[in-house]
């Protein structure tokens, strides 16, 4: 009752939502950070976090407050973005070491990505909307990727599956497409910005759900 | 050796969700590979990985998680099946991180890698 009543009231003279929570989730070097930085880039101008190859970089929710983005059309919409840690079934701190790493920052880095797998879990309760990022070069019928959609599904939050990467030669949008035709899916590249205009388009009409 | 040990539905279904979590878990994290006949819930797929992250540890390094659901076609059959079968409709496997590598899936086919002779640093 009282998300309805939240809901009801957070919508404007468009029927846009407006300062509601937008979440990135998705699997660990998706390129959930890299389009949080494009995003903040694109409207504030600044970076939100660090990226790297190594995977489970990002280890904390990281939030940007009161990002606005206008439409084509002038319409405006505001959120909170979250970036949130990836998601993963198995954390391995040798892993790790093939990248490089010392044996006691692989450890450290495997302790903290646990917590942090937990804490997107636990944000599931904390936003309105949510962003599936997927490396479209990868398999997208991990398990990882099916249990957030359906989670996503089974909470009632609107969600669009964002297929990043699309720049490079291996990504396979058509596989992308197949694995989840229930849903929206918007292919982007982060990195380059490539398809950035569809992608906050789709924001529009997402957030009007 | 990779062992296996199936886990009828009729084992789980009397158990809360932190309970049929705490089983699948528990036999994980023994070595062994589940293969549950059925599946959990949305809910509960996201509560045992965040379990799973709670018990990562020196010897437990996570799991490899797999579902098939059959009854996702979206025919009227198949939304019969799924309702008279509810929850024991499908396949899910759990296997743990130290022997299963990869688990490769489409919707109707599960492959599973094992981590076979791989020497762990301890």
């Amino acid at each position: 009752m009282l998300k309805w009543l939240k809901n009801l009231f957070s919508f404007n003279f468009w029927g846009v939502r407006k300062n509601f929570k937008l979440g990135l989730y998705g699997p660990p070097n998706s390129g959930k950070t890299t389009l949080a930085n494009r995003i903040c880039k694109d409207w504030l101008d600044q970076d939100l976090g660090t990226v790297s190859p190594i995977p489970h970089e990002t280890r904390e929710i990281q939030q940007k407050e009161s990002v606005v983005i206008k439409s084509k059309d002038g319409k405006e919409l505001q959120f909170n973005l979250v970036d949130t840690p990836g998601i993963a079934t198995r954390i391995d701190y040798e892993d790790f070491l093939k990248h490089g790493m010392t044996e006691k920052s692989a450890k450290k880095r495997a302790r903290e990505a646990t917590k942090g797998v937990i804490e997107a879990i636990k944000w599931l309760d904390e936003v309105d909307t949510v962003c599936v990022v997927l490396d479209a070069t990868q398999d997208p019928f991990s398990q990882v990727n099916v249990t957030i959609l359906g989670n996503l599904q089974a909470r009632d939050i609107p969600v669009v599956v964002v297929a990043n990467k699309i720049d490079l030669r291996r990504a396979k949008m058509k596989r992308v497409e197949a694995a989840f035709p229930q849903y929206d899916i918007v292919g982007i590249s982060a990195r380059t910005g490539k398809n950035m205009d569809d992608f906050y388009e789709t924001l529009f009409k997402l957030a009007k759900r | 050796m990779v062992t296996i040990q199936l886990l009828p539905y009729s084992e789980i279904s009397s158990l809360s969700s932190i309970g049929r979590i705490r089983k699948i878990l528990n036999i994980a994290k023994q070595n062994k590979i589940v293969l549950l006949q059925g599946r959990l819930q949305k809910e509960e797929e996201t509560e045992l990985i965040k379990a799973t992250m709670e018990e990562i540890n020196k010897e437990f390094r996570g799991i490899e998680l797999a579902v098939i659901n059959p009854m996702q076609g979206g025919g009227l059959f198949d939304g019969v099946a799924s309702f008279v079968l509810g929850n024991r409709a499908g396949l899910t496997v759990v296997g743990p991180a130290s022997v299963v590598k990869k688990i490769k899936k489409d919707p109707h086919k599960i492959e599973l890698l094992t981590n076979e002779g791989k020497k762990r640093r301890k």
